[in-house]
C-alpha cells in the first residue's frame, strides 16, 4: 500500500505523474565530475586536447541536467522521454571514460603507444579530420555499390534456388561447399580476375553480402506454407503471381536476417581489402596508422568504423520495420 | 436466382503415394450436386474428405474417375470453384482488404470489381476492419475475412473444409447462422466438410456420411426440414440419431 499506488489510483490513469529520472539525474552529474576529472588532475605526460575533452563532458552533462529537468515541463516531457531507459549506460559511459582517462592520460598504467588516451583519439578527430573524412567517403564508395551487388544477387540467387528444385538441385552442394569459407580466401582469384583492385575489392565485399543473403532468401522461400500457394492458385494465380505476391513477401523475414548478416560480412571484408590493394579507406587508414604506430589513429578509425557499421544496421532495421509492420514482435536491434 | 454449379462426381478413388505403397484414400465416390444445392460431406477424421475437396478444387487430379462441373471436366484450379480452408490462411502481410482482392488482384480484373471487394467484407461484417491485418484478428474474425476472400470470386461451387472447426463454441454457431444466410442469398452449391454432425444437419439440403479411409459413401441423408432450422427440431433430432448410429456411436446420443 505505498503512496505510489494511492496517486496511480488518485490519477485514475489520466494524467502520468511527473516522472523522476534518477539515471539521468545521476549521469549529468557523473559527466560533469568526469570534466572535472580531467581538467583538474594534471595530466602524467603532455597530451593536447585535454581542455577540450573536459569541455565536451561538461557540455554532455549539462545537457543531461537540463534535459532531466525538462522532464517535468509537461510540453517538453514527451519529446525527452526516449531518453530515459538510456539513463544508466548514459551514467556507465561517463565512469569508464573517467577510468579510461585515469588509466592512461593521468597515472599512466597502461603502456603507451599501445592505448592511447581519450584525448588523444579527440586530437584525431581536430586535426586529422580531412584524412580520415575522405578515408570514410572511400569505404561508403566502395562497401556500398559492394554490398547492394551482392544482397541483389544473392536475392535472386536464393528466390531461383527456393522456386525452381532444378536450381535447386545444381546450387545447393555448390553453396553448401562454398558459403561457409571467408571471402576473403577468393583474395588472389579476385586479383587476378578483375584488373583493378577496386574491381576485386568490389567483387569479394558482394561475395561476402551474396552467401547470407541466398541462403537466407532460399530457406524463407522454401519454407513459405504450401497453403498460401493452393489458396492463391484456386483463386486463378499464375506462377508470376506465386512468386511476386506469395513467395517474396513470405520470405521477406527471413530475406532481412541474410541482409543483416551480409552488412556485417561485407564491413569486415572491406577492412581487409582495402588494407591489401586499395590505397584508400578506413582500412587503409588503419594500416598506416598502425605502421606509425599512431594508434590513437587508428583507435580513432575504428571508432569510426564501428559507427558506420552500426549506423547501417539501424538504417537497414528502420526500412525493415517499415516494411515488414504487418509482423508482430519484430525482434529489435 | 440461382448461380450454382451443377457439380458430377463420377467414380472417383484417389491414392497418395507414399514411399513403397500407395495409401488408398477415396474409394468409387460417386454423387451428384444439383446447382445451389447444400451438400454436407461428414466422416471420421482422416477419412479423405478434405481430399474431395481438393480435387474438386482442381488441385489435384483424382487417380480415377472424373469431376465435371456444369457437364465439363474439371482440369485444374479456377477461381469459380474456391476453398475455405479450415486455417483462416490469411495472408499475414496483407490487410483484411488486401487478402480479399487476392482472386481478383491475381487475374488482373481488380479494377473493375472493387466494388465488390467492399461488398464481400461488409457482407461478413468486416467492413470496419478493411485496414486491419491477420494478427490483430479474432478467430472468427480471421474465418469470415476468409469467407470473404472466397465470395469476392463469386465462386459457383464454394468448398468449406471445416471452417468452423477451430472456433469456440459460441462463434461457431453465429457463424453456422451466417453460413446459412449468405447461402441462401447467393445460392452457390456449397460442399461443407465436417464431424459435427449437428453443423451438417443445420446448415445441409443432403448429408453424405463417409466411411473410414478409404472414404465410400456410406449413407446419402436427405435433409428435408424448412429454414432456418433449429437444432431442437424433432426432424433435426431423429436424423442426428440416425447418423449417429451410422457412424457406430448410437449411445452418444
Amino acid at each position: 500500500m505505498s503512496a505510489t499506488t494511492l496517486a496511480v489510483g488518485a490519477a485514475g490513469g489520466r494524467t502520468v505523474p511527473a516522472p523522476v529520472w534518477p539515471s539521468v539525474w545521476a549521469a549529468g552529474f557523473a559527466w560533469i565530475g568526469a570534466a572535472a576529472l580531467v581538467f583538474f588532475w594534471p595530466d602524467a605526460d603532455d597530451l593536447g586536447r585535454t581542455d577540450l575533452l573536459a569541455a565536451l563532458a561538461v557540455g554532455i552533462g549539462g545537457a543531461l541536467l537540463f534535459l532531466a529537468l525538462s522532464a517535468g515541463i509537461p510540453a517538453l516531457a514527451p519529446r525527452v522521454a526516449p531518453l530515459r531507459a538510456a539513463g544508466p549506460w548514459l551514467l556507465a559511459l561517463a565512469l569508464a571514460l573517467a577510468v579510461w582517462e585515469l588509466a592512461t592520460a593521468k597515472l599512466d598504467l597502461l603502456p603507451r603507444p599501445f592505448f592511447a588516451a581519450p584525448q588523444s583519439l579527440l586530437e584525431v578527430f581536430t586535426d586529422d579530420w580531412p584524412r580520415l573524412g575522405e578515408s570514410v567517403l572511400h569505404s561508403l564508395l566502395l562497401v556500398v555499390p559492394g554490398y547492394a551487388l551482392g544482397a541483389v544477387v544473392g536475392f535472386l540467387f536464393g528466390l531461383a534456388m527456393g522456386w525452381s528444385r532444378l536450381v535447386g538441385y545444381w546450387a545447393h552442394p555448390v553453396v553448401r561447399l562454398i558459403g561457409p569459407l571467408p571471402a576473403t580466401a577468393w583474395l588472389p582469384v579476385a586479383f587476378f580476375a578483375f584488373s583493378s583492385s577496386r574491381g576485386a575489392s568490389t567483387f569479394l565485399i558482394a561475395l561476402a553480402s551474396f552467401f547470407p543473403v541466398a541462403v537466407l532468401t532460399w530457406s524463407g522461400v522454401s519454407s513459405v506454407s504450401k497453403a498460401y500457394y493452393d489458396v492463391a492458385r484456386t483463386m486463378g494465380a499464375s506462377p508470376w503471381f506465386l512468386v511476386r505476391k506469395v513467395a517474396i513477401p513470405a520470405a521477406m523475414p527471413s530475406v532481412f536476417v541474410g541482409l543483416f548478416m551480409g552488412l556485417g560480412a561485407s564491413f569486415s571484408v572491406l577492412v581487409v581489402a582495402e588494407m591489401m590493394g586499395v590505397k584508400a579507406g578506413l582500412g587503409w587508414y588503419m594500416q598506416w596508422a598502425q605502421g606509425w604506430a599512431a594508434y590513437a589513429n587508428m583507435y580513432a578509425a575504428l571508432l569510426v568504423m564501428a559507427l558506420m557499421c552500426s549506423g547501417a544496421v539501424t538504417l537497414l532495421f528502420r526500412f525493415r520495420d517499415r516494411l515488414l509492420s504487418w509482423q508482430k514482435g519484430l525482434v529489435r536491434w | 436466382m440461382v448461380k450454382g454449379a451443377r457439380l458430377e462426381v463420377r467414380g472417383v478413388s484417389h491414392a497418395f503415394a507414399l514411399e513403397k505403397r500407395a495409401l488408398p484414400v477415396l474409394e468409387n465416390i460417386e454423387f451428384t450436386a444439383e446447382p445451389g444445392e447444400f451438400l454436407a460431406l461428414l466422416g471420421p477424421s482422416g477419412c479423405g474428405k478434405s481430399t474431395l475437396l481438393r480435387l474438386v478444387a482442381g488441385l489435384e487430379p483424382p487417380t480415377k474417375g472424373r469431376l465435371l462441373v456444369d457437364g465439363e471436366e474439371i482440369t485444374g484450379t479456377d477461381p469459380s470453384r474456391t476453398i475455405m480452408f479450415q486455417d483462416p490462411t490469411l495472408f499475414p502481410w496483407r490487410t483484411v482488404r488486401g487478402n480479399a482482392q487476392l482472386g481478383p488482384e491475381a487475374r488482373g480484373t481488380l479494377k473493375a470489381n472493387a466494388g465488390r471487394v467492399e461488398e464481400a467484407l461488409s457482407l461478413v461484417g468486416l467492413a470496419g476492419f478493411a485496414e486491419a491485418y491477420p494478427h490483430q484478428l479474432s478467430g472468427g474474425m480471421a474465418q469470415r475475412a476468409a469467407l470473404a476472400r472466397a465470395l469476392v470470386n463469386e465462386p459457383r461451387v464454394l468448398m468449406l473444409d471445416e471452417p468452423l472447426g477451430k472456433l469456440d463454441s459460441l462463434t461457431r454457431l453465429v457463424m453456422q447462422r451466417e453460413i446459412a444466410t449468405l447461402w441462401e442469398r447467393e445460392r452457390f452449391t456449397a460442399l461443407l466438410v465436417t464431424h459435427d454432425v449437428e453443423e451438417a444437419l443445420l446448415l445441409a439440403d443432403r448429408v453424405l456420411v463417409l466411411s473410414d479411409r478409404p472414404a465410400r459413401i456410406r449413407a446419402d441423408i436427405r435433409v428435408d426440414r424448412p429454414r432456418p432450422r433449429r437444432r431442437d427440431d424433432a426432424g433435426i433430432v431423429a436424423l442426428r440419431e440416425e447418423i449417429l448410429a451410422l457412424l457406430g456411436l448410437a449411445e452418444a446420443a
